[in-house]
């Protein structure tokens, strides 16, 4: 087994030429729900077949800090405007194979949106670097 | 959690404190009154004893003396604290109300203090504490063992605040309902039995203001999740009995003429839990208890729900100008904003308001709620332009 991170981007613009990012505020409520619905249904599926870690959301805001020296209070930047390489939020996933991480991001960027069409939304998946083997040679 | 168990987690604070008396350490007696617990959940069912009580401390005394002398050799020092107990002053409930005192001593920080409260008084497992809070076991742990640490340094001769119990118990009941340990019905059961302890009025107020909001829960929500306003809630839902044993506590309390911060928020939610549908609600009075409310406190989140209920009262112009007394930085500003145009009939600020404050919500279900409120305005405003 081997556990991946899938980080969700506020960047959902990047699918076929012709499709723009409609800021959810713009979709239906029944389209919000059935968007929703997807997401807490991959999650549930998951956790059945014992895949599923742990998962967040993230609030939109953010600030980066940074150490400034001794005696110095932390340098904070932000907020940012720009959003769209905001971490929205992770699910960590359990899975035996690469591939398999691959198939549950793919499915998990086709969250329906508006018109219940898939919002072909960027995820960034990450694999953990484990502790090391017990076995070395 | 099972019958036999509430029942006996009652007894734990009463138990912890006879221990105490006697001179044990704070935190091996806490210790010892999990492993008499239990002992108890593993032995009762097949053996059930005539005094549970004196049961307990006699099992959690002899614990004690384990756990104490296995530390005692540890550390190589001579045994002193081995000797057979005094009898126990027959102050228990005395004892019972140190306890909460001292598990919420103002010395703690409030995450520590709820997490102790849990334990030391509640009788709950680290684990179980650990579930609801969604933390590490091993961090649960820790947090408790620093906080046992803390208060064993204090002991009975410093006790602490009432108001901070109030607080602890609140901040308790507001975490809410994960699923796995059910935190509002322990905040619950924990304020209930330090209402038997203390004549407070605002223990009293604390209880009723918890009673009145824990009767709408099964309303809050629809089958899908989502929330429900307290407008479109389905009232016939709302759970009678405890609106009914909250109404009277809150009568009860505000009788003795000192009136505080829980029993106005219980007034409040008393005149809500009154009125049959929402067209009912007497707004009046409700501005006139947020009033008392923001005199009694300063807050300005009082101030931002008096807005919404001088909206209601007074119309949506006499909400917003109550509004603009408001500081905007504070949570749910954005949302309060947009309630109130949308009442004004400003459809197009109010709908992007409620993207604001969706932006700014600080759990999902607010953020989704707020998000489809935009959404279902900017569909009348696209209807509307189409």
């Amino acid at each position: 087994m081997a556990k991946y991170l899938l980080l969700k981007h506020y960047r959902r613009n990047s699918g076929p030429a012709d499709l723009v990012d409609i800021p959810m505020q713009e979709w239906t409520p029944a389209e919000i729900d059935a968007h929703l619905a997807y997401m807490a249904d991959f999650a549930a599926r998951l956790e059945q077949s014992g895949e599923y870690v742990d998962g967040q959301a993230l609030a939109p805001t953010g600030t980066f800090v940074r150490y400034d020296g001794p005696g110095r209070p932390p340098v904070t930047d932000g907020p940012f405007a720009e959003t769209k390489d905001l971490v929205a939020g992770w699910m960590v996933i359990d899975v035996d194979s690469y591939d398999r991480a691959l198939e549950l991001a793919g499915e998990l960027s086709a969250a329906p949106g508006r018109n219940g069409e898939p919002i072909y939304e960027w995820l960034e998946l990450r694999p953990f670097l484990t502790a090391p083997p017990t076995v070395t040679e | 959690m099972t019958g036999i168990e509430d029942g006996l987690r009652d007894l734990v604070p009463a138990v912890l404190g006879v221990l105490v008396r006697r001179g044990a350490d704070f935190a091996t007696a806490e210790d010892a009154v999990q492993e008499a617990l239990l002992a108890a959940v593993q032995t009762w069912p097949a053996d059930p004893p005539r005094d549970a009580k004196g049961w307990l401390v006699t099992v959690a005394w002899r614990k004690f003396i384990d756990l104490a002398r296995a530390d005692a050799a540890r550390r190589g020092r001579e045994e002193r604290v081995l000797a057979e107990p005094p009898p126990g002053p027959a102050v228990e409930a005395d004892d019972t109300l140190q306890l909460y005192l001292l598990c919420a001593h103002p010395a703690l920080t409030p995450a520590s203090a709820v997490a102790l409260t849990l334990r030391a008084v509640g009788g709950l497992t680290t684990r179980q504490i650990a579930a609801a809070y969604l933390v590490p076991e091993a961090t649960m742990a820790q947090r408790i063992s620093r906080a046992k640490r803390t208060v064993g340094s204090l002991g009975f001769d410093q006790p602490g605040d009432l108001q901070t119990v109030l607080t602890t118990l609140y901040l308790v009941f507001n975490e809410g309902y994960t699923g796995r340990v059910d935190l509002a019905a322990e905040a619950i059961r924990l304020t209930r039995q330090l209402a038997t302890l203390s004549d407070e009025p605002e223990v009293a107020g604390l209880l009723a203001l918890m009673l009145l909001h824990h009767a709408r829960r099964e309303a809050r929500t629809d089958p899908a999740g989502r929330l429900v306003p307290l407008a479109r809630q389905d009232r016939s839902r709302w759970r009678t009995d405890l609106i009914t044993e909250g109404i009277d506590l809150l009568q009860d309390a505000l009788t003795r003429d000192r009136l505080g911060p829980f029993q106005a928020q219980a007034a409040i939610a008393a005149l809500h839990a009154d009125a049959r549908s929402a067209q009912e609600t007497d707004w009046v009075q409700i501005v006139e208890w947020y009033d008392q409310l923001l005199a009694l406190t300063g807050s300005p989140v009082v101030a931002l729900n008096r807005a919404v209920a001088v909206g209601e009262a007074d119309g949506a112009q006499a909400g917003l100008a109550a509004l603009a007394e408001v500081d905007p930085s504070i949570p749910r500003h954005a949302a309060v904003a947009a309630y109130l145009h949308e009442k004004a009939g400003d459809l197009p600020t109010a709908a992007g308001l409620y993207a604001d404050a969706a932006r700014q919500a600080t759990n999902l279900p607010e953020r989704d709620h707020l998000t489809r409120q935009a959404a279902r305005l900017n569909q009348v405003l696209g209807s509307d332009w189409g």
